[in-house]
């Protein structure tokens, strides 16, 4: 919403600055978007007299001009058809920086007479389209004032963002009474008596349905008016819609611009001698179209609120008016209307057309409904004034709206709310200076006037009382402490995700953050793309269902990275990923990808590509951080389809699944564009139970030996198909006194080792507690090792 | 006897002309070995009378004890040149680089969720959560945001098909659907029945249809909302002035409070911090021009009784802001988008190390 200050001081009696202005709007709610002058690019240009123009002794078309500037004579050479000996022009000083040519001024000679400086026209100063001739002011304009000032551009021009709820702002009369009970000034009435008319108007409203206080258009007002003369609108009017951007059309369409902007009360003038008989306000048929003033043809339905003669469909309510009835400048007949409509109607009429006007903005925020009355009248007056002619008396038909409505306002309801001190007389002024009819002293009755709708209940009073008296007058207190000591924030499985975040960060991975949907094409080939995943209305087909893992957005990024020429990135991401639509379908998981080498090339030793197990490896990392029983879990093949079905597994506690992890099925590699294999892990943070709420916090003792402890080394040939795991967990198994820990070392399949077969080689810790071990125990354990391991895999030691 | 000082004046040059621990070692076989001319003396000593024997014997020792002294002076000598010489041998370059290693990375996404976590934790909040997809109830209706608002339309937000009882089911567009889900909690009701406050934050992923430099149709919000029967809006102010300055580390950064429009707050207040602009680049801190950075208000009375709580007994304040916001000011980036492309050369630039924990 933009208006110019001196618009402003049409409605406000004040004597305020421009910075008062600025600075109480946006304490108000009213947020001053931008101020911007137009005096300030005509900064140096002033008003030249020009003393004498003759014809330049080289050139047909150009005159020699002496102009007085106020502070001396200079001598101009001027190509403008209209420069004349005793007019008036806006002289641009040599040095000037011509705004409409980008061209900066030097003294010159132009065939061979010199030229000190320009007389401008409109375009060359950005003022207007016009370069038919230099600008032609008023013999009364005082030689070498500022330009601004004699064009009457010395007006700075405000743009606010009004609130949704507040359109009573969107008139500039709304926002001096704002500025008015903030104490800027005194509001200015405006005059809405009653012009009488004298006649009957020819065109008479009706409605297409029984109009209630609920019905699309409740109400609607109309006047006829003869005799009229349109034409451009006076100065004055063509340059307040100049500033805010409007384009100036005709006295009539201007004067119905002008009060949209300064009461908030969109109105529209039929051409009266193209309408046929009376108008309807009505229910648009299916089907039926109108050719509206923006030159586009709009087809209607039966939510779409119209205006129609016998004929056919004029005006689109409250949005926007039919061409064909549109006025012209040889327009002798008119007819004003001015409706209210519900707000909900208008926007969902606005939204489905796709027509935005400012009539539009206005009706769909909610106008004062008493305006069709007196807005009616504000026109009649302007269109008699600018327009001559006579007008009908007013035409209406339907019903006002019940907008009546009061509320009690408590005495301590501000101070409990807000912890400030209004006194009671300013809390029952403030009100009343907002057009609140108050009553009592506290509890206050308020009534709500009718151009505030946004106003139903006594927290919208309290609102307009602190937001009046000041937000910043507002003590700052700081929240009492609820404890002694700060309490944890998270809870222990809230803690996982950031656990989960920093111990992959220290493993080398860069923390990604990529969009919870992806292409239903990747998510089906994930598992997911169930119907109630998939967004009805995504911003494009790459982004239309919700992920049923986070792996495929950590793919397309690793690709992304490698083609510009970021090698072997490593990302991982922790968010949810969404398994169906309801609250408990969300999991948050830490999932994670590798490409390439593990290592890279180095100058000290060999490279090595990544593999499955680094990705067991940041599974396990990000299990251990979020303090899951690591020692307790297996890993066992049975990995989604998404990953290599060899290379692949889960680790389980129990049966459940903690985590996937393994090379990314070769096809999806591949499908990705990427050179080289891709290690991948999932881990379900929710997955691993929490240790009880109240466990003590204490550690298992820990009992140390004084014992040396013994290591022995052990090979079993083993079929190919038995987990190597399952050996080093019988090895340890076996004396559950003595081993404390058995590790594989090695694994060896080819020559030497019967077909079918691997060897595999573990070492096996011994712990003495009591006393040194002698050779006949060692000896004894170690056949218990190897009867273990025979049992529980079928292996064989080897010699 | 001259023979006791020749034997001497040999050993003892041997000794000394010996040019490395072979050499040593054979001087040392020679004098004090088997068939060594000191040991050789000593062979002697048998053969002579008593008192002979005594004197000689002493000498002798004597003799020995010397050479003995020599040979490990010029042994930890020629030890500690040879050590010299390995070590001068073993040199290596030192500018060659270490083992490739990767650093990771925290996104600053990951990091200011850390650091809300630290400084509303001190104020006494906790962490809350609440599901991505929504139903519109939860996510508009119960916030008091009616069925014709703008923020419900197709063009704004993402919808998913309705439940089967045909609820419309949407891409929560805040964080707030969690303030009802909160409140309506039981035990929550009960806590606060008890006397108790509620202070809850909620970060998390919200959603909108909007695309361009400065929006993404996700991005992440941080919820604030106090619940209980004494917090006033200067608590609103006081707790909001408390966590900016810890969060953008300026002690005396001016906050502007400014009334506004939300249907879920009543009033309503935008809060810009100070800031001003030098050579274009933005500096945050007391200056000549303002920037907004949240929205806030106390709770909406029609707010609380949708949640199930008596708006007569309780009140309290809510806020909401961006956390791509705060970190896009506090750590000078500049695009949005650039958040969720994982490019590496940015999450290395902008992101922190999994030691930097906050506070």
């Amino acid at each position: 919403m933009k208006f110019t200050l001196s618009w402003l001081k049409e409605h406000l009696d004040t004597t305020a600055t421009l910075t008062d202005v600025r600075d109480k709007l946006t304490m108000l709610g009213l947020e001053v978007e931008g101020i911007s002058n137009p005096a300030e690019a005509l900064k140096g240009f002033v008003v030249g007299y020009v003393i004498e123009a003759v014809q330049h002794p080289n050139a047909d078309r150009l005159r020699v001009c002496k102009v007085d500037t106020g502070s001396g004579t200079v001598q101009v050479v001027c190509g403008a058809p209209n420069a004349r000996t005793g007019m008036k022009g806006i002289f641009a000083p040599s040095g000037s920086y011509i705004p409409g040519t980008g061209i900066s001024l030097k003294a010159s000679k132009i065939r061979g007479e010199e030229s000190n400086g320009m007389l401008c026209s409109s375009r060359e100063l950005q003022l207007g389209d016009d370069h038919s001739g230099i600008i032609d002011l008023p013999a009364d304009a005082t030689t070498g004032a500022p330009a601004a000032q004699a064009l009457g551009l010395d007006d700075p021009v405000i743009e606010i963002k009004a609130t949704p709820n507040r359109a009573d702002c969107l008139g500039v009369h709304g926002i001096a009474r704002d500025l008015a009970a903030v104490g800027l000034g005194t509001l200015k009435p405006v005059n809405t008596t009653n012009i009488k008319g004298s006649y009957t108007s020819p065109i008479k409203w009706t409605h297409g349905y029984e109009p209630k206080p609920d019905s699309p258009c409740p109400i609607v007002i109309g006047r006829h008016f003869r005799g009229i003369k349109n034409g451009p609108s006076p100065d004055w009017l063509q340059r307040r819609l100049k500033a805010i951007g409007l384009r100036p059309i005709s006295a009539l369409v201007d004067i119905t611009n002008l009060v949209t902007f300064d009461l908030n009360r969109p109105l529209h003038v039929f051409d009266a001698k193209k309408l046929a008989g009376d108008l309807v306000m009505r229910q648009a048929r299916e089907g039926e179209t109108i050719l509206a003033l923006d030159g586009k043809t709009y087809t209607l339905d039966p939510a779409v609120s119209v205006i129609a003669d016998s004929n056919s469909v004029h005006g689109i309510g409250g949005i926007m008016g039919g061409e064909d009835t549109g006025v012209q400048e040889d327009t002798t007949e008119v007819f004003l209307e001015a409706a209210y409509f519900q707000p909900i109607g208008i926007a969902a009429s606005g939204r489905k057309l796709g027509i935005l006007s400012d009539a539009r903005y206005r009706n769909e925020r909610g106008i004062d409904p008493e305006s069709c009355v007196w807005g009616a009248e504000v026109a009649t007056r302007l269109i008699l004034e600018m327009c001559g002619g006579e007008c009908s008396e007013t035409v209406s038909s339907g019903v006002m709206p019940e907008w009546r409505r009061s509320y009690t306002l408590r005495p301590d309801r501000v101070k409990t709310l807000t912890d400030i001190d209004v006194p009671a007389a300013d809390t029952a002024a403030i009100l009343g200076k907002l057009g609140f009819v108050v009553s009592g002293s506290g509890p206050w009755t308020a009534e709500v006037p009718s151009w505030r709708p946004d106003v139903i209940g006594e927290a919208d009073l309290v609102e307009e009382v602190t937001r009046v008296w000041g937000f910043d007058r507002i003590p700052t207190t700081s929240l009492p402490r609820l404890a002694p000591t700060s309490r944890p924030v998270r809870t222990p499985m809230q803690r996982r995700t950031p656990q989960a975040r920093r111990a992959l960060a220290a493993r080398g991975m860069n923390e990604a953050v990529t969009w919870s949907f992806l292409p239903l094409k990747k998510a089906e080939r994930f598992g997911g793309g169930r119907a109630d995943l998939r967004l009805l209305n995504s911003i494009d087909a790459t982004l239309d269902t919700m992920r049923p893992s986070i792996l495929p957005n950590l793919i397309d990024a690793a690709a992304r990275n490698e083609a510009r020429g970021l090698s072997d990135p490593a990302l991982f991401e922790v968010g949810p990923q969404y398994k169906d639509a309801t609250p408990q379908g969300q999991r948050t998981v830490a999932a994670g990808v590798r490409h390439n080498m593990a290592v890279p090339r180095n100058w000290q030793g060999p490279t090595r590509a990544v593999d499955a197990f680094d990705a067991k490896a940041d599974a396990l990392a990000v299990l251990a951080a979020i303090g899951a029983p690591v020692e307790n879990m297996s890993a066992q093949p049975g990995a989604p389809d998404w990953y290599h079905p060899g290379r692949s597994g889960a680790i389980k506690l129990g049966d459940r699944v903690m985590a996937h992890f393994g090379e990314l099925h070769p096809e999806l590699t591949a499908a990705a564009d990427l050179k080289g294999p891709v290690a991948a892990f999932e881990v379900f943070l929710d997955a691993p139970p929490l240790p009880k709420a109240k466990a003590s916090k204490a550690r298992p003792k820990l009992v140390l030996s004084a014992f040396q402890p013994v290591e022995r080394d052990f090979a079993f040939l083993v079929d190919t198909a038995v987990d190597a795991d399952k050996i080093a967990r019988a090895a340890r198994n076996a004396d559950k006194v003595m081993i404390v820990a058995a590790r594989i070392f090695d694994l060896y399949a080819g020559k030497g080792v019967p077909e079918g077969k691997k060897s595999i080689a573990i070492a096996v810790t011994l712990q003495p507690v009591e006393r040194t071990l002698t050779d006949a125990e060692i000896d004894a354990v170690s056949d218990k090792i190897v009867a273990a391991v025979v049992k529980a895999t079928g292996a064989v030691l080897r010699g | 006897m001259s023979d006791l000082s020749t034997i001497r004046s040999e050993a003892l040059s041997a000794v000394e002309a010996a040019a490395d621990l072979a050499a040593l070692d054979a001087a040392r076989v020679s004098v004090l070995g088997k068939k060594g001319s000191v040991t050789g003396l000593m062979k002697t000593l048998g053969a002579l009378a008593p008192e002979e024997r005594k004197e000689f014997g002493a000498r002798v020792n004597q003799l020995k004890g010397e050479i003995e002294t020599a040979l490990e002076a010029r042994k930890g000598m020629l030890s500690s040149s040879a050590l010299a010489a390995r070590l001068a041998s073993e040199k290596i370059d030192v500018s060659l680089p270490v083992r490739p290693e990767a650093q990771g990375t925290v996104h600053p996404i990951g990091q200011v969720m850390d650091e809300l976590a630290g400084i509303f934790g001190d104020m006494g909040f906790t962490w809350a959560e609440g599901p991505d997809i929504e139903d519109d109830w939860h996510n508009f209706t119960a916030l008091n945001i009616p069925p014709d608002h703008p923020a419900r339309q197709m063009q704004d937000t993402f919808y998913l098909p309705p439940r089967a009882d045909g609820t419309p089911m949407v891409l929560r567009t805040h964080t707030s659907p969690v303030q009802a889900r909160t409140m309506l909690s039981k035990d929550v009701q009960k806590m606060l029945a008890d006397g108790g406050s509620l202070r809850i934050i909620v970060p998390g992923r919200t959603y909108r249809i909007d695309s361009d430099a400065t929006h993404a149709p996700m991005f992440h919000q941080v919820e604030g909302l106090v619940i209980d029967r004494g917090t006033h809006m200067g608590h609103l102010k006081g707790c909001l002035v408390d966590f900016c300055r810890a969060f953008f580390e300026i002690d005396d950064l001016p906050l502007r409070f400014r009334p506004s429009y939300f249907p879920f707050t009543e009033p309503s207040a935008e809060v810009d911090i100070g800031c001003s602009w030098k050579d274009g680049e933005l500096r945050i801190g007391a200056g000549d021009s303002w920037l907004e950075i949240l929205g806030s208000g106390m709770v909406h009375p029609r707010v609380i009784a949708n949640c199930g709580l008596d708006p007569a007994i309780y009140q309290g304040f809510a806020f909401g802001m961006g956390i791509d916001r705060i970190a896009m000011l506090k750590y000078g980036i500049n695009d949005l988008r650039a958040f969720f492309d994982a490019d590496l050369r940015w999450l290395r630039n902008y992101g922190f190390s999994a030691l930097e924990m906050p506070r």
